[in-house]
């Protein structure tokens, strides 16, 4: 038995998952104060095991606490309910020690059952939880139900063993997800299906006040079990409001942060304007944006045509379309992710190229196509710089722009040969490689309505990522990294995919706001690390 | 008239039905699968499936209109699928703020179209009437958007007038209304002016001309009640424009109205929402016209419901 | 109290007529200006409407203000803006007025014949009228961009599916006060026809009303088709169209006005047009009303 004490495992470098040392936060930080965030879309609910949108990801993470956590603006782990754990040498089984005296908003202390009780929850298919696939290494998980999941053992109130079905790295990240947040059961009964209008969890706030459609007020948590934190006193949030007039409401000091980031219409205007850039906070972003070629479609299942479309996207000239607010992508992952294949330059554009490969494969006339796209900006834009690209090298393709509903159910239905994944693109839900492949380059999702929109399967490679994922070893992350860089560029052999950019957060903050830069480009807590910001004046 | 009350409420209910009908049915037949929404993207296909099953999506489609209607019936309007909420308390806590902005931005419409219809029929052919017709086009042609963001901008941001936007209070009220207003003020005008300058030509004006009374009393007690008819109708038509939603302003706005509710469930395939805000707006819709019939023959008492 | 001067003009030939009302010919010049320019846009475009080309855009990825070697700037993807509006009128005259002339014509059809003959008949078509008004209308549009391949004729058959309804509500109830007003009940009396009635009294009364919705709808059904672009009815991109032009760009109304304010101001010179034309047309064609504006 291996133990792995909080407080001493310090394994940063490619220790994936390692522990690091705990976060201390900005010791200029001063408690108070409150905060407006606005953002366009509603709040669907703060249900964690429900929610699963842009807006409610990181109020989530903020009222619930899972087992693992991550370091504030980072992606390294870092415990969060779970004081410690140990790990079998076999990596089937997980002990999790809790915290003491962690306290639920309803003031009753957070004990075993409530763990439990929480991971049969999100995996119970009538719960209807989005995130109940990431539980899938769970022994038991396939009869998952009313009757719980068999993996998931309590040994004494503050001690969880939760056995695996199949060795899984990833399974602390798992941890950390807000599916994964631990709820107490008497709360759900009460609230039944509208729990995730009333939140009871641990976290940092508490929900005080919901307007539906119109706002929410999120109060301290004066008894929150992490010493100091929160600073904020408490966060507003305004919901329904327009980007822009999100903006003007920042100069005018109306806002702390427009959620949604700087529309791209206003972001020259930011950028020109010193005393307005100096407000703006950039970062990188898990985020690929990419267009699937249907390797069950003709032409696409030879080949040179897939890679003659990899030859022929401009990416330098689709990110000045965007203001140059990503960078141009060379393979699947994103640069920040562990794993990410250094050195490695992709295809390179090169028309004549891309001509050339298509002759070879007897298309030297080219082929009429269609290319689907979620029909806000800048997507369609970019749409038509791709089909620009193909025509320059023979090939028509037809737009079909079309709400999101309608091009997932084009790309899991196999219906669409060509998807630009802009605005449904891959962002990753933990910072590990594998989060990557299984459902939308492995052979799990491309069956009927999955989001492997490519429906590439290849069955080595599937074994690959497999082999990697059960190097769960901390010791043996450096090798497994290896080995997802390794499928990867597997997966770039075969170009199912052309990776065009990895998008470049651009958000804002009043002057007023504290905390270093990291915690309103959260890698995690997206878009913004509530928990830790504070106010200066 | 209690007859024909009967019959038009009898018939009225028919068409909320027929509505009902064919949004499932377009819902039905719509190639975008609600439940891939709710299981997420790493769903596994048994799950799928069995949340299929628990919504009764695997059921043909008799089955699940029957269904739905057996409970609406008995006031269940059911739970959104994403957001687990009942879609009766979603559409309740908006509908006040469409309510109110429809009220708001109608008022707008009447006082400027009004206004100016009025004025370029009395100044017909002159540079007022020119002007007022201009207008009229530009206004109708204006992108929603773009008119939204200048008022406000101008209002709200530079001139600090009213707050940049919001609800709550009638400050708030004010903007959006107004920008609804001038919008839509066109139709009036034109309405107005036309029929406005139909009536002037009719005997009995002419007659009360050479009576003697004075402009203003000719025109506001003699011409305009029976000028206003077809606009009586355009406001019935306009509760249609509205309860279909106005999402841009909406948003622009910051109301909390109905109309980013049924976008983000339109986008999503939630059903229950969509289905509900349909149901709801179409007997907005039914009631502003049966009213705009009912009063027809008050102002025109030529006019007899059969 | 107002110019009546208009009715003591002398009759004479209709088209003289026509040209001398110098706003119709302004009118008329204007449409013709538009036709022309959808018609001969590969002639008249100095650039391909589709071509993003590398100078129309700045380093930083901005569009190229009016003036210069872009005649009326650049949009955001580096396209010549003046070369689009040529080739969108295509799709906005189809649009702005075949559809919206046929959503006039059924609605004046339904609305007439409702209002005129009332009984069965006009209580099931006004009930249609209802339904069709209270039916989502987007919804419709984004089953049937699901079902067909998007094009010009589905969009131009989606919008006078929807629009027709809005006129027949207001022609209906114009119809139901004219057919009770006394001239009409003399008319009866007379022993006038059917026909004679509709034609020669209540037809020339709706006309003011059938200009209004006619013209003011071009302005509204070219924007329309924007709406329905974006739900995948309709034109897609990159073919141009002046509503596509404006909902594409208004966000950057700001910082590039020339790419709202141009397409919005042919637009509005379109329907304007369209007004004076018909407005003279009404004058030439029916005498009892001649003088009216």
């Amino acid at each position: 038995m291996k133990k792995l004490l909080a407080s001493t495992a310090v394994m940063l470098a490619l220790g994936l998952p390692a522990l690091a040392q705990d976060y201390t936060p900005d010791p200029a930080a001063k408690a108070g104060g409150t905060i407006t965030v606005t953002y366009k879309d509603d709040v669907a609910t703060l249900d964690p095991a429900i929610g699963y949108d842009w807006q409610n990801w990181s109020m989530i993470k903020s009222l619930f606490d899972g087992l693992m956590d991550y370091v504030p603006g980072t992606t390294e782990l870092r415990p969060g309910l779970a004081e410690s754990y140990e790990i079998t040498p076999d990596g089937l089984a997980y002990t999790f020690k809790l915290r003491a005296g962690v306290k639920f908003h309803n003031g009753r202390e957070m004990t075993a059952e409530d763990v439990k009780y929480s991971l049969d929850r999100v995996t119970n298919p009538e719960t209807q939880s989005p995130g109940a696939g990431f539980f899938g290494a769970i022994a038991g998980f396939e009869n998952a139900g009313a009757g719980g999941l068999s993996g998931v053992e309590v040994v004494d109130p503050s001690t969880v063993k939760i056995t695996l079905s199949r060795p899984d790295a990833t399974f602390l990240h798992v941890m950390a997800l807000n599916f994964a947040s631990v709820v107490p059961k008497e709360a759900v009964d009460e609230a039944g299906a509208d729990f995730g209008k009333k939140p009871v969890g641990t976290g940092a706030f508490k929900l005080a006040e919901w307007t539906l459609g119109q706002r929410l007020v999120f109060e301290k948590n004066a008894d929150y079990w992490r010493a100091g934190v929160p600073f904020l006193d408490s966060v507003v949030f305004e919901v329904g409001q327009e980007p822009v007039v999100a903006l003007l409401r920042l100069q005018n000091g109306e806002v702390d942060v427009p959620g949604d980031g700087i529309p791209p219409a206003k972001f020259m205007e930011v950028m020109g304007d010193p005393a307005q850039a100096a407000q703006v906070v950039q970062g990188g972003q898990l985020q690929t944006g990419y267009i699937t070629l249907n390797v069950k479609t003709p032409p696409f299942d030879k080949l040179e045509v897939r890679k003659a479309v990899n030859m022929a996207i401009n990416k330098e000239r689709i990110t000045q379309i965007i203001n140059g607010r990503a960078i141009p992508a060379t393979q699947p992952l994103p640069p920040s992710m562990p794993g990410y294949t250094e050195g490695y330059a992709g295809f390179a554009y090169d028309p004549d190229g891309a001509k050339a490969l298509l002759a070879e494969a007897g298309l030297a006339d080219g082929f009429e196509t269609e290319l689907y796209v979620m029909n806000t900006d800048p997507n369609p834009r970019i749409a038509q710089a791709i089909q620009q690209d193909l025509a320059a090298i023979g090939i028509t393709a037809n737009i079909q722009n079309l709400a999101q509903a309608n091009v997932i159910e084009a790309g899991g239905a196999g219906t669409a040969p060509m998807i630009w994944s802009g605005g449904m693109a891959w962002i990753a839900d933990f910072p590990d490689p594998s989060n990557f492949y299984g459902p939308i380059l492995g052979c799990a999702g491309a069956g009927d309505g999955g989001w492997n929109w490519s429906k590439f399967c290849d069955e080595a490679l599937d074994a690959k990522a497999v082999a990697a994922d059960s190097m769960f070893d901390p010791s043996m992350s450096a090798d497994r990294l290896k080995a997802w860089s390794d499928v990867y560029m597997g997966v770039m052999e075969q170009a199912p995919w052309v990776p065009v950019f990895n998008e470049e957060r651009y958000t804002m903050k009043s002057p007023r706001m504290g905390g270093e830069d990291a915690l309103y480009v959260d890698p995690v807590s997206i878009p913004v690390n509530y928990d830790y910001v504070w106010v200066k004046e | 008239m209690a007859g024909y009350l009967l019959r038009r409420l009898i018939q009225s209910a028919l068409i909320l039905l027929g509505v009902s009908f064919v949004t499932f049915f377009l819902l039905y037949v719509l190639p975008a699968d609600p439940v891939r929404q709710i299981a997420g993207r790493s769903a596994t296909a048994e799950t799928v499936e069995n949340i299929r099953q628990q919504l009764g999506l695997d059921k043909p489609f008799v089955v699940q209109y029957a269904r739905y209607m057996g409970a609406l019936v008995q006031g269940d309007m059911g739970r959104s699928y994403l957001q687990k909420t009942e879609v009766a308390e979603l559409i309740w806590s908006r509908l006040p703020a469409t309510l109110l902005l429809m009220l708001g931005a109608i008022t707008c419409e009447l006082v400027l179209g009004l206004t100016m219809g009025i004025a370029a029929a009395l100044w017909r052919g002159k540079t007022v009437d020119q002007v007022l017709m201009m207008t009229s086009f530009v206004t109708v042609s204006a992108p929603q958007f773009v008119v939204s963001l200048l008022l406000l901008y101008v209002f709200a941001v530079k001139l600090g007038w009213f707050p940049i936007g919001g609800y709550g209070t009638f400050a708030h009220l004010v903007l959006p209304a107004v920008t609804l207003g001038i919008l839509g003020s066109g139709w009036y005008s034109r309405m107005m002016r036309s029929s406005m300058i139909d009536v002037l030509r009719a005997d009995y004006i002419r007659t009360a001309r050479a009576k003697g009374l004075t402009r203003a009393r000719v025109v506001l007690r003699h011409a305009l009640p029976n000028a206003i008819l077809p606009v009586i109708a355009m406001i019935g038509i306009d509760i249609g424009i509205f309860m279909g939603g106005i999402v841009v302003v909406e948003s622009v706005f910051g109301w909390p109205g109905i109309g980013q509710l049924a976008w983000q469930a339109i986008q999503r395939v939630d059903i229950p929402i969509i289905m509900g805000v349909t149901l709801v707006s179409a007997f907005a819709i039914v009631l502003g016209n049966l009213l705009a019939d009912l009063i027809a023959p008050f102002i025109d008492p030529r006019i007899t419901l059969r | 109290m107002t110019d009546l001067s208009a009715d003591n003009l002398p009759p004479q030939g209709a088209f003289a007529r026509l040209m001398r009302r110098k706003l119709a010919v302004l009118g008329l010049f204007l449409i013709a200006l538009v036709v022309g320019g959808a018609a001969f846009a590969p002639l008249i475009a100095p650039f391909d409407p589709n071509d993003q080309m590398f100078d129309g855009l700045t380093l930083e990825g901005a569009p190229m203000p009016p003036g210069g070697q872009f005649l009326l700037g650049t949009d955001l993807l580096g396209r010549d803006l003046f070369s689009r509006l040529l080739y969108g009128a295509q799709t906005s005259l189809v649009i702005g007025v075949v559809a919206n002339g046929l959503a006039l014509l059924i609605g004046t059809l339904v609305g007439i014949t409702a209002g005129f003959f009332r009984g069965w008949v006009g209580a099931v078509l006004m009930r249609f009228t209802d339904m069709m008004m209270a039916f989502p209308a987007l919804l419709l549009a984004i089953c049937l961009a699901a079902i067909f391949q998007p094009s010009l004729w589905i969009v131009a058959m989606v919008i006078a599916l929807v629009n027709w309804v809005q006129t027949a509500r207001v022609i209906y109830a114009e119809t139901s006060s004219l057919a009770t007003r006394d001239f009409i009940a003399a008319e009866r009396t007379l022993g006038a026809s059917t026909s004679r009635i509709l034609f020669r009294h209540i037809l020339p009364h709706l006309v003011p009303t059938i200009i209004v919705w006619g013209t003011l709808g071009i302005s509204t059904t070219v924007l329309l088709e924007a709406t329905l672009s974006f739900l995948g009815v309709g034109v897609q991109p990159p073919t141009p169209s002046w509503g596509n032009i404006i909902f594409e760009n208004q966000t950057y109304f700001q910082s590039a006005p020339w790419l709202v304010f141009v397409p919005g101001a042919a637009i509005i010179l379109l329907a304007l047009a369209f007004n004076l034309v018909g407005d003279a047309l009404r004058d030439v064609l029916d005498p009892t009303q001649r003088g009216r504006d």
